[in-house]
């Protein structure tokens, strides 16, 4: 295989990979990682920088329409922004000091659990609901686009949600990745959001977590032009594509993407935790 | 209203940052196809050599490093110029919500996003995160 059959190949890859993780606001990692190192036998390092590009590649290439359309919600958004980034510092401190192995088998279980409760249809804060004060006060509640018109939404459980998404960067500064999957727990079953603000927040923020390291992978070479224009090209036209699909999709069904999604997530961690490889 | 400045509204906010994510993401993507370009049409039938580790050239792990190569019209630096300006949009987009918020009154807002600028610069500066 010569370089541009190889550009080719990531790049098919890489728009499926942004379609699906603008659609559940993880970011495509789950697809790009396996697919570089398993199928294409890139070192980790090199797929890990990848990795890392079309998260941020996604996390824009979507947003720009999230965020214009009313899905996306920014003040939630940068709030707990606060929280990932703070956890992402730790995490990255911790990560010297802690096995990971055992971490990813943890969050594989977690994950596992999460793809059954995130995949059921679940009774959502819409309309005449009644506001929580601190979220109020937080300046949280706000109204996004469905079928039927704009909608009110009531965002519960701030220092639930505030609090997993400390873990949730955590987990990112320690494993790299899986952060977009519980920024998606955190503001669907903790705070009570609608699924598509949760999806799409996350999506919104997952781009500057990941931002916060690319200096690190950069200076250390993981980012090579080579391996990463393919992704990067790749994953911004499948996030475009996949914005304009979330905003027409049903819930249920994108539900039922994310559970799968992060089930097959779940046995990618356990896997890595078990053997020690991606 | 007595200050002849428009104060913001949150469709402003969200027009503003909309767009600034999408310039930055279109610039980057230009930059990068661009690069791609002269990388496949120079290096096209090689076989590439991502099994093994080296890291990418000592060049094109800094910052000066990269403009300096994307001057001088190599396709890998093009490439990584656009890569540099893809990691910078959410940096920029943060900086902006900053002015964002401002324009909107929202204290309570800018003290959030300073505090998230703050957080992120410490963890690109201090380079471990």
């Amino acid at each position: 295989m010569n370089i541009i059959e190889f550009t080719l190949v990531v790049w098919v890859a890489s728009l499926f990979a942004g379609f699906v993780g603008s659609l559940t606001g993880l970011g495509g990692g789950i697809i790009i990682t396996p697919l570089l190192t398993l199928a294409l036998g890139v070192d980790i390092r090199y797929a890990i920088g990848a990795t890392l590009v079309s998260v941020i590649a996604t996390s824009s290439g979507a947003a720009a329409a999230y965020v214009r359309e009313g899905f996306s919600n920014i003040r939630i958004g940068m709030f707990l922004e606060i929280a990932t980034t703070l956890g992402a510092v730790g995490g990255a401190m911790l990560a010297a000091r802690i096995p990971t192995s055992a971490i990813s088998i943890i969050f594989g279980l977690v994950l596992m659990y999460s793809a059954y409760a995130s995949s059921r249809p679940r009774h959502e804060h819409l309309g005449n609901c009644r506001p929580n004060p601190l979220a109020t006060r937080l300046k949280m509640n706000g109204i996004y686009p469905t079928p039927n018109g704009p909608m009110g939404y009531c965002p519960q459980a701030v220092p639930a949600g505030f609090s997993m998404m400390f873990g949730a960067g955590v987990l990112s500064g320690l494993l790299g990745i899986g952060s977009g999957a519980v920024k998606v727990i955190a503001m669907d079953q903790a705070m009570g959001l609608p699924f598509k603000v949760s999806t799409t927040t996350s999506n919104f923020m997952i781009g500057v977590t990941a931002a916060a390291s690319a200096g690190v992978y950069l200076s250390r070479g993981y980012i090579d032009p080579g391996l990463a224009m393919p992704v990067m090209l790749g994953v911004v036209a499948g996030s475009l594509a996949g914005a304009r699909v979330l905003a027409q999709a049903k819930t249920r069904w994108l539900r039922l993407v994310f559970g799968v999604v992060i089930a097959i997530m779940a046995f990618e961690m356990i896997y890595h935790g078990l053997t020690g490889r991606m | 209203m007595a200050n002849p400045a428009r104060q913001w509204s949150d469709q402003d906010v969200e027009e503003w940052i909309g767009n600034l994510l999408r310039a930055g993401v279109t610039l980057a993507a230009a930059v990068v196809l661009f690069g791609a370009c002269v990388y496949l049409a120079r290096h096209g039938h090689e076989v590439p050599q991502y099994h093994v580790f080296v890291g990418a050239p000592t060049d094109l792990r800094s910052i000066s490093g990269i403009i300096k190569d994307a001057l001088a019209f190599k396709s890998r630096g093009l490439i990584q110029l656009g890569l540099l300006l893809l990691i910078a949009t959410p940096v920029v987009r943060v900086a902006f919500s900053v002015v964002a918020f401002a324009m909107e009154r929202d204290r309570l807002y800018v003290v959030v996003t300073l505090i998230v600028l703050a957080v992120l610069t410490y963890s690109l500066a201090g380079g471990r995160l």
